[in-house]
Formats: structure tokens, C-alpha cells, sequence
């Protein structure tokens, strides 16, 4: 029998075959993440010996960690992929950021916009994602395949039954199935699965001394000098690692000796806090991941 | 949050060995939120170590805005995800809770438990291995028990585990556990459950969930954990099975290589096996099993590989690929169970797109034989299913497929029903068995062809579809299309809603049922005469887009041509020729079209008159045209 990375595996690549088969025109988003390494990688097994029949997309909002930007364009060289980048022009044009707007604005412009704008250009009919159903307790009500109107909005009651492993990706034009290939993994399953695989992941996640600066009980880092620092504010090096990554000043850090993927095993063993903690945009209000779903966000 | 999976000492290489090596149960959890099912998972989840502080913290938070416990922590929250459920208080879709003990990993689906809900707990059951059935001791066995064990039983779930909850409102008394216990005994072995495990627990308390609770020394069985610990998955026995599997893709990334990429749904393969293929029937071996990490000797159950091929054989997706000694039977006729899930009740004689985890076919039920009360499980007759009924059917597809009864195997078994034009998912079947089985499944040859005789009469074959209103002036165009094309030679045949309702179809009245079949009789005759080589003019109303569809797909590209006769209701009932709309308008005539029954203008015709503006003479001068230019009809 196999063994529960083994079948979490083969469900993956199962999934992933299953809707691509009937797509016509797919697209991976990519977020850098460590799920869209795993996602990624899974894709490459999926098709191998040929290369994988459709290009990454990322939605970049301007305000990702450098090492971020770094790790992407060496990832996607190397896997030999094709990567479309799409940034909200609009967005950029009115200067939104995270500081001067805060995360709501800056995630709604930047993210869920600049995605749907996205998706609006390239009409794209089956769209991969990295997001599992233990991250939040709204994701764990979706779907594998989980439909999207011609306005990219998730409408909770009219998901698609899902019974087996047969999924209906059939879809009028404009319309759109969001396909999340690791819905039943775990954060833990995923680390342990790097580690199986030896998957390169951003270095951010390992502990080293950063420059960060306390806000409201959380540990952001000066990634560069667009970041305003309050009065009082020194940036102070820490040994800091992140959980999950995203927008620099959206995304906090926590203290860490894990230097290495042993190391983060361990530390997750014990650890007793969710990853999505450290992202400030959940916090925003009660129900908010299930809110920003609806609207498009991812 | 994994002290169930390891000690700290241990490093982590063997922390994710000892991890990766664990199985996975899949259970579903059955019983109202009065009987405090999402309490149960709360608990498990809590207990286990499975949440995080900060999930806690959101759980307590939640607990005072939404809670029923007061200040404490309400379990039921940690596990109701969205928003409106929680302001309701009751859970609407099926969640995916995840959480591992010492021995193996769990998913949980849990799901609502009234009756408006049968789809999503038939949706949760289709991918579990057990299921705990939750009872309320203070109220004994009730109807809504009985439904889920009957649906838990449909969807091949033999063995569950019945928890009898609230032991504290009833003073933790053995006599009620055990009147409950006697009740069930008598009762599941009606509903295809073969094997029970009854256990006495409180959820709201913890009482024998992890550990076996003080309050109950008279019960000597295990824990509810530890009573899943010792249930194997479905995996187990799919494995001592004949290997089976569906081909997925089929991966050609250059001339050397060509391998058919799926998963195995049951069984193992090694290289050198022999091996068929269905539909073809084609023999083979396997040359080699390729994955990404290399090329192995064998491949087991659940493991999605690509399988390279000895000989050269024509392999697509959907197909099969089987152990040679334990053939696999193909049928187009079957009785199933079926499920139904859409607010548009299910009508025999509609065609849907069938699906079977790869294979997507048509196919449409032919006889509801009966519905099932899921509540008394007492048969009744029915003309149409409706959202959330059960029925016994027979279902007919379009081509043979490849298939096994569902109780011994769920893939092969089990299907969707897709809605042809809302691509909705509307209902779910599971096979029973064949009502005729092809085990020859090549179509019989035969000698003389639908090319050999329309050559014979020198024309292209195909069928002109006209659809409209009552009054939009089909059949006047119908009959001087015929007139113009019999003049020029070609041999022809005018169907119309007259000829065939005075003899083929005068079993049929106009409700949406008899509609939807009259129309299936009209495109198969279209059919039959297309195949004889005739240019069929068919005129009818055929107000459904997915009945037009339907009649689309029977024939060949380049064979139907569908023609919108277009007019405004206002008009049509102006002209009014045979004084029908007067009677609708009077109530002396029922589902008449425009009036109380729906017409679905075409989207996208192949062409559209409308004759409010074109004489009778025009349109078919249009027509005409369209058939010229299409190539059906030429100067030569």
C-alpha cells in the first residue's frame, strides 16, 4: 500500500492530468510559495517525459521580498517553463501600497484585481492554484474544482457537486474552474515533502539575522527603503524566519533557529501557532478570507 | 501540534519517515447539528492536538459572538466554516477536517444532515471508508438516522461505527445505550450495512472520544479513536483486485515515446503483463512503467504512473487498460441508483453527459422503475426525479462502456450526470448491473452504408432543424423548402410536430416530460432517414436548448443545420393560424410554448429568419443559399 505522501502524491498528479486533459487554455499561478514550488513540481511529474503544457502566471503586486523575485526567475529558467507576469498597471499608476493604503486596499488592488485583469486577458479556462483546504476554515468547504462565474466571484451555494474522483470541468465562455491540486495536504505535509524531494524553496524561510521592526506585536522586515519607518523605529537584526510569504510589509516574521529543512521539521513538531498568522490580511475582519473568495481573490 | 506523530527526541528524518509511512481514513460524519456532530469534531480535532493556538484563540472569539456554550469554548465553531452557517447554526456544505493520531492520518468530511441536504452527504460518502453515524441518546433512533444509514449503505459504505451521543443528558445509563444498540440491530441489515460498532459517548464532555471515559464503566469497547484505528481503508481491498486503469492522457512528447498516463484504480502491474483495452478489445503487454523519478518494474493501486505499450495500438483517454485473465464486461444498458442534485428535476428520455472518472459519454434515462421515501425506505412510482430523490432507473448511453457493479468497484461504477447547457453537475448513479451485456463489443458491420446510399441518390444527407413559436411560419417554409428542393431533383422528407404526434408519438401530451421524449422520437427518426440518405426537414417547436443540442450531436459535422424561424410572441399570436394561443389564453390548453411553458431562443443557429420581415419565398431563397454554400447541395 502506499504511503500517505505517496498517495497524497499520486492524488495530485491525478488531479492535475484530469483537468488539463480537458482544458483549453490552462494556467498555473505561481506565487514563489513554498506550495507553488511543491504544485510545481508536481506538474513536472505529472507530464514528464514531456514538459508541462501550460505557463505559470504570476500576479505580482510590486511589494514581494527581493529574495522572492531572486527565487522566481531562477526557478522558472531552470524548469525551462514559460512565465507571464501581470502587474496591475492601474494600481501602479495611483501609487497603491500597502503603507499609504493599508492591506485591505493594497490586497484587494494589487492582488484580486490585478488577477482578474489577468485572467480577463489571457481567458484563461482552467486556472491551478496552490491553496489547501487546512489553511482557513472557509478553504475547507472548497472544492477541488471550484467554479468561478464570468466575474471570477466564488458563490459558496453553487459549487459543483464533487462525488469520487470524477470532476465536471465544463465551463461557458468567460467562466472559469479554479483547480486547488493539494486541497488535503497539510502544512506539515508539505515541509515533509520538500524534504522527501529535496525541492528548492525561497531561503527566506530558513532562520537567519534580518532587519525587522516591531508593529503591533509583529515582526516585519525592511526588505528595502520604500518601507517608512515610524518614530522611534530602528530596524534590528533578528533571527527571524517566515512561515509564508508574500507582500513584505503584509507578511510577518517569526523568531527562529531553524536554519535548514531538519530544523523546520522540528521546530513544527513543537510549534504551536497556524502559518496564516502571520498574514495580516486575514486579520482584517471575521470572515474576511471567505469575503476576499468571493470577490476573486485567490 | 504533532505530539501524536512523534517524540521530540526523534530527528527529522525519522520524524518524516515515520510521518510519511502512515495511512490515510477517510470517514464521514452523519447526524444533525442537534445531535452535536460538529461538537464531535471539534473535540476529535482539540483532543488530538490537531489545532493551533491561534485557531483556539479564533474558536473562543467566535464562541462569544456566535456561541451556545457561554464564555466557553463552543467545539462546534472550530469546525463551522462559513460565515451565514454560522450566523445559522447550521452546516450547509461538506467540510474537509484533517488530523493524524499515532497510527494514520484522517480526513473527515463532514456534512449537514437534513434531508434538503442528501446531495452533499451522498457527495461526502462517494470518497470515504467509514462513517460515524451520531444518534442522540435523548431522543433514540430517529427517522433522519435511518435515511443516513440507507445513504451511507447506496454509497458502499458496509461497515460504520454508530455513536451514541448525549450519554450525559441521560445520566450515562446503560439500559438507554442499550435499547438504542437493539433498535439499530434490527434495523441496518435492511439498508446494506453489513457490520456495526456501537460505542456510548459525549461529545460536548469528551467522554470516550480519545479515552475511555470514568463515567461509563459498563462499557468495556474501545474509544472512538482507537475504534478507528483498527478500520482499514478501501485502498486494501482495492489492491487484491485485478488491475485496472483508466488512461488519463496519452503523452507523446516526441516520436520515440508514447505512453498512456492514468492512475490505478485497482490491482498492481509489472512490466511484462499482459493486458486489454476497452473498448477496442486490443491485446498488449506492458513494455515499461515510466515516472518522473525513473522507470520502475511495478506499480500498485492508487499510484498515478504512465504505462508504455509493447505494440502499437490505438489508445485515447477514457479508455481502459486490464489485466488480460479478468476481463472486464461493456454495456450501454444498465439499472442504477440514482441520486438526484439539481432544482430541474431529472426527466427520462433527456440526454446528459455521463461521466465516469475519464470517460464522458451521453446517455439518458430511459424508465424510472421507482423512487425510494428515504425516510420509511417504501418504493413509490414517479414520472420525473426532483432535487434530493432517490430512485432505481435504467440508464442507456450511447456507446458500450467498460464497467463494474459499483459495490465492487466505485470507479468503474459510479458516474455524473452533467447538464448538456449549464454544465452543471445535476445528479449521481451508481451501476447495479447491466440489463444487457455485448460482451462482442464491435458494432456489427454492415454491408451497405449511409455513403453507399445517399451516393445512390446522389446528394449529400442531412437534416434541416427548424425551431419557433406556434405561428413563426415553420411549417409554411417547411413545406416550400420541400416543394423547391423536390423540384430540383433531391429526395427529401418533411417531419413535423403533426405527422409524427398522429402516429409514432400519440402516446404523448405536452407536459415538460412528454415533450422532452417526443422530441428524442423525432431526432431519432431524423436520424434513421438521415442515415438513408434523405435531406429531413424537421420542424417542430423544440423549445429546450438541450433537446436542440442533443439532436446536434447525433449527427455528423457538416449533417444538421439548425434553423431559428423567429418571430415575437406578440406576433405569432396575432397571426394565430390553428386558434391555439386563444385557447392557452383561455386555460383550455396547458404548456402551450410562450404561454405557461418556456421557449430557449437559440444562441448561436446556423441560421435565423425572421419572418416578420421575410416572405415565406425568402427564407427558403436563405436556406437555400446556406446549403450551397455549405456544400450540402451543388451545381454539378
Amino acid at each position: 500500500m502506499l504511503t500517505h505522501l505517496q498517495r497524497l502524491e499520486a492524488e495530485s498528479i491525478y488531479i492535475i492530468r484530469e483537468v488539463i486533459a480537458e482544458a483549453k487554455k490552462p494556467v498555473m499561478l505561481y506565487s514563489v510559495g513554498k506550495d507553488s514550488s511543491v504544485l510545481l513540481h508536481l506538474a513536472r511529474k505529472a507530464f514528464a517525459p514531456a514538459n508541462i503544457p501550460f505557463p505559470l502566471l504570476h500576479v505580482d503586486t510590486g511589494w514581494k521580498f527581493r529574495e522572492m523575485y531572486e527565487f522566481r526567475d531562477r526557478t522558472t529558467r531552470e524548469a525551462g517553463v514559460d512565465l507571464i507576469i501581470h502587474v496591475n498597471s492601474e494600481g501602479v499608476a495611483h501609487n497603491i501600497n500597502p503603507f499609504d493604503h493599508g492591506s485591505e486596499v493594497h490586497t484587494d488592488v494589487m492582488k484580486t484585481q490585478g488577477l482578474k485583469q489577468a485572467l480577463d486577458k489571457y481567458q484563461f479556462d482552467i486556472i491551478l492554484g496552490g491553496a489547501r483546504r487546512d489553511e482557513e476554515k472557509s478553504r475547507a468547504k472548497e472544492r477541488i474544482c471550484s467554479f468561478r462565474n464570468g466575474l471570477h466571484r466564488w458563490d459558496p451555494k453553487s459549487q459543483r457537486p464533487e462525488l469520487w474522483r470524477t470532476y465536471n470541468t465544463r465551463v461557458s465562455s468567460k467562466e472559469s474552474i479554479r483547480v486547488f491540486p493539494l486541497s488535503n495536504w497539510t502544512e506539515f505535509d508539505i515541509w515533509a515533502y520538500i524534504h522527501q524531494e529535496s525541492i528548492a524553496v525561497v531561503p527566506l524561510y530558513f532562520a537567519s539575522e534580518r532587519p525587522v521592526v516591531e508593529r503591533k506585536g509583529q515582526l516585519i522586515m525592511v526588505d528595502d527603503n520604500r518601507m517608512p519607518l515610524l518614530s522611534g523605529e530602528t530596524p534590528m537584526l533578528r533571527k527571524v524566519r517566515f512561515r509564508t510569504l508574500g507582500c513584505y510589509p503584509l507578511t510577518a516574521a517569526v523568531e527562529s533557529n531553524a536554519e535548514s529543512l531538519e530544523d523546520i521539521l522540528c521546530e513544527m513538531v513543537s510549534t504551536r501557532h497556524s502559518e496564516r498568522q502571520g498574514r495580516l490580511i486575514d486579520h482584517d475582519n471575521m470572515g474576511s478570507m471567505e469575503k476576499k473568495k468571493q470577490e476573486g481573490y485567490f | 501540534m504533532m505530539e501524536f506523530i512523534a517524540e521530540k527526541t526523534l530527528s527529522a528524518t525519522e520524524v518524516v519517515q515515520e510521518y510519511a509511512a502512515k495511512d490515510i481514513l477517510r470517514f464521514i460524519t452523519c447526524g444533525s447539528v442537534d445531535d452535536g456532530k460538529s461538537t464531535l469534531i471539534g473535540r476529535l480535532l482539540f483532543e488530538t492536538d490537531s489545532l493551533y493556538e491561534d485557531q483556539i484563540q479564533a474558536g473562543i472569539e467566535a464562541s462569544k459572538r456566535y456561541g451556545t456554550q457561554g464564555a466557553k469554548l463552543d467545539f462546534a465553531l472550530l469546525v463551522d466554516g462559513l460565515v451565514s452557517e454560522r450566523e445559522q447554526g447550521i452546516t450547509i456544505d461538506v467540510a474537509h477536517i484533517y488530523f493524524s493520531t499515532r497510527k494514520r492520518n484522517y480526513i473527515v468530511a463532514d456534512t449537514p444532515g437534513h434531508e434538503q441536504y442528501t446531495r452533499n452527504m451522498v457527495t461526502g460518502a462517494s470518497n470515504a471508508d467509514t462513517a460515524v453515524l451520531i444518534i442522540d441518546a435523548s431522543k433514540g433512533l430517529k427517522t433522519q438516522t435511518k435515511r443516513h444509514s440507507y445513504l451511507m449503505g447506496l454509497m458502499g459504505i458496509n461497515r460504520v461505527i454508530v455513536a451514541i451521543n448525549k450519554m450525559d443528558l441521560v445520566g450515562y445509563s446503560e439500559e438507554v445505550f442499550d435499547s438504542i444498540r437493539e433498535e439499530f440491530n434490527n434495523f441496518h441489515t435492511k439498508v446494506a450495512i453489513s457490520q456495526v460498532d456501537y460505542l456510548p459517548i459525549s461529545a460536548l464532555n469528551g467522554d470516550n472520544l480519545v479515552t475511555l471515559s470514568d463515567k461509563m464503566p459498563w462499557y468495556k469497547g474501545l474509544s472512538l479513536l482507537d475504534i478507528l484505528d483498527t478500520y482499514s481503508p478501501k485502498v486494501i481491498e482495492d489492491l487484491k483486485k485485478p488491475f485496472r486503469m483508466p488512461v488519463q492522457w496519452v503523452n507523446r512528447p516526441n516520436s520515440s515515446f508514447r505512453g498512456y498516463a492514468g492512475s490505478l484504480i485497482s490491482g498492481s502491474v509489472s512490466v511484462g503483463d499482459r493486458v486489454r483495452i476497452y473498448p477496442s478489445g486490443v491485446e498488449s503487454s506492458i513494455q515499461a512503467i515510466y515516472t518522473f523519478d525513473g522507470y520502475k518494474q511495478k506499480a500498485q493501486c492508487d499510484e498515478s504512473v504512465t504505462l508504455l505499450l509493447n505494440t502499437d495500438v490505438d489508445v485515447s483517454r477514457g479508455d481502459l487498460i486490464c489485466e488480460i485473465n479478468t476481463p472486464v464486461e461493456a454495456s450501454d444498458q444498465f439499472e442504477v441508483n440514482v441520486t438526484w442534485m439539481s432544482e430541474q428535476a431529472l426527466m427520462p428520455g433527456r440526454n446528459y453527459l455521463i461521466k465516469f472518472g475519464s470517460l464522458t459519454v451521453n446517455g439518458m434515462i430511459t424508465l424510472i422503475k421507482h423512487k425510494v421515501d428515504v425516510n420509511t425506505l417504501t418504493t413509490l412510482s414517479a414520472k420525473v426525479l426532483e432535487l434530493n430523490e432517490i430512485a432505481v432507473c435504467n440508464l442507456s448511453l450511447d456507446r458500450n462502456v467498460p464497467f463494474e457493479p459499483y459495490s465492487s468497484n466505485r470507479s468503474l461504477g459510479g458516474f455524473i450526470f452533467i447538464d448538456r447547457s449549464t454544465n452543471q453537475t445535476v445528479g449521481a448513479g451508481v451501476i447495479n448491473f447491466a440489463l444487457r451485456r455485448s460482451r462482442n463489443i464491435h458494432l456489427q458491420h454492415i454491408a451497405i452504408d449511409k455513403k453507399l446510399r445517399s451516393t445512390l441518390k446522389k446528394q449529400k444527407p442531412c437534416v434541416l432543424w427548424l425551431t419557433g413559436l406556434s405561428g413563426a411560419g415553420k411549417s409554411t417554409i417547411a413545406n416550400t423548402l420541400e416543394q423547391r428542393l423536390y423540384q430540383e431533383g433531391y429526395h427529401t422528407y418533411l417531419l413535423d410536430g403533426d405527422n409524427l404526434r398522429h402516429g409514432l408519438n400519440r402516446d404523448l401530451g405536452f407536459t415538460d416530460e412528454d415533450r422532452v421524449e417526443n422530441i428524442r422520437r423525432a431526432i431519432e427518426v431524423s436520424r434513421l432517414m438521415v442515415d438513408a440518405g434523405l435531406i429531413v426537414i424537421s420542424s417542430f417547436i423544440s423549445p429546450f436548448k438541450s433537446e436542440r443540442e442533443v439532436a446536434r450531436s447525433k449527427f455528423e459535422h457538416g449533417e444538421f443545420f439548425e434553423i431559428f424561424v423567429d418571430v415575437t410572441l406578440s406576433e405569432a399570436e396575432r397571426r394565430d393560424p390553428k386558434g391555439l394561443y386563444r385557447k392557452a389564453r383561455l386555460g383550455e390548453l396547458k404548456n402551450f410554448t410562450g404561454i405557461d411553458s418556456i421557449y430557449e431562443k437559440p444562441l448561436c443557429a446556423d441560421l435565423t429568419l425572421n419572418t416578420m420581415i421575410l416572405s415565406p419565398n425568402e427564407s427558403v431563397n436563405k436556406i437555400m443559399a446556406m446549403l450551397y454554400s455549405e456544400g450540402v447541395l451543388s451545381d454539378e
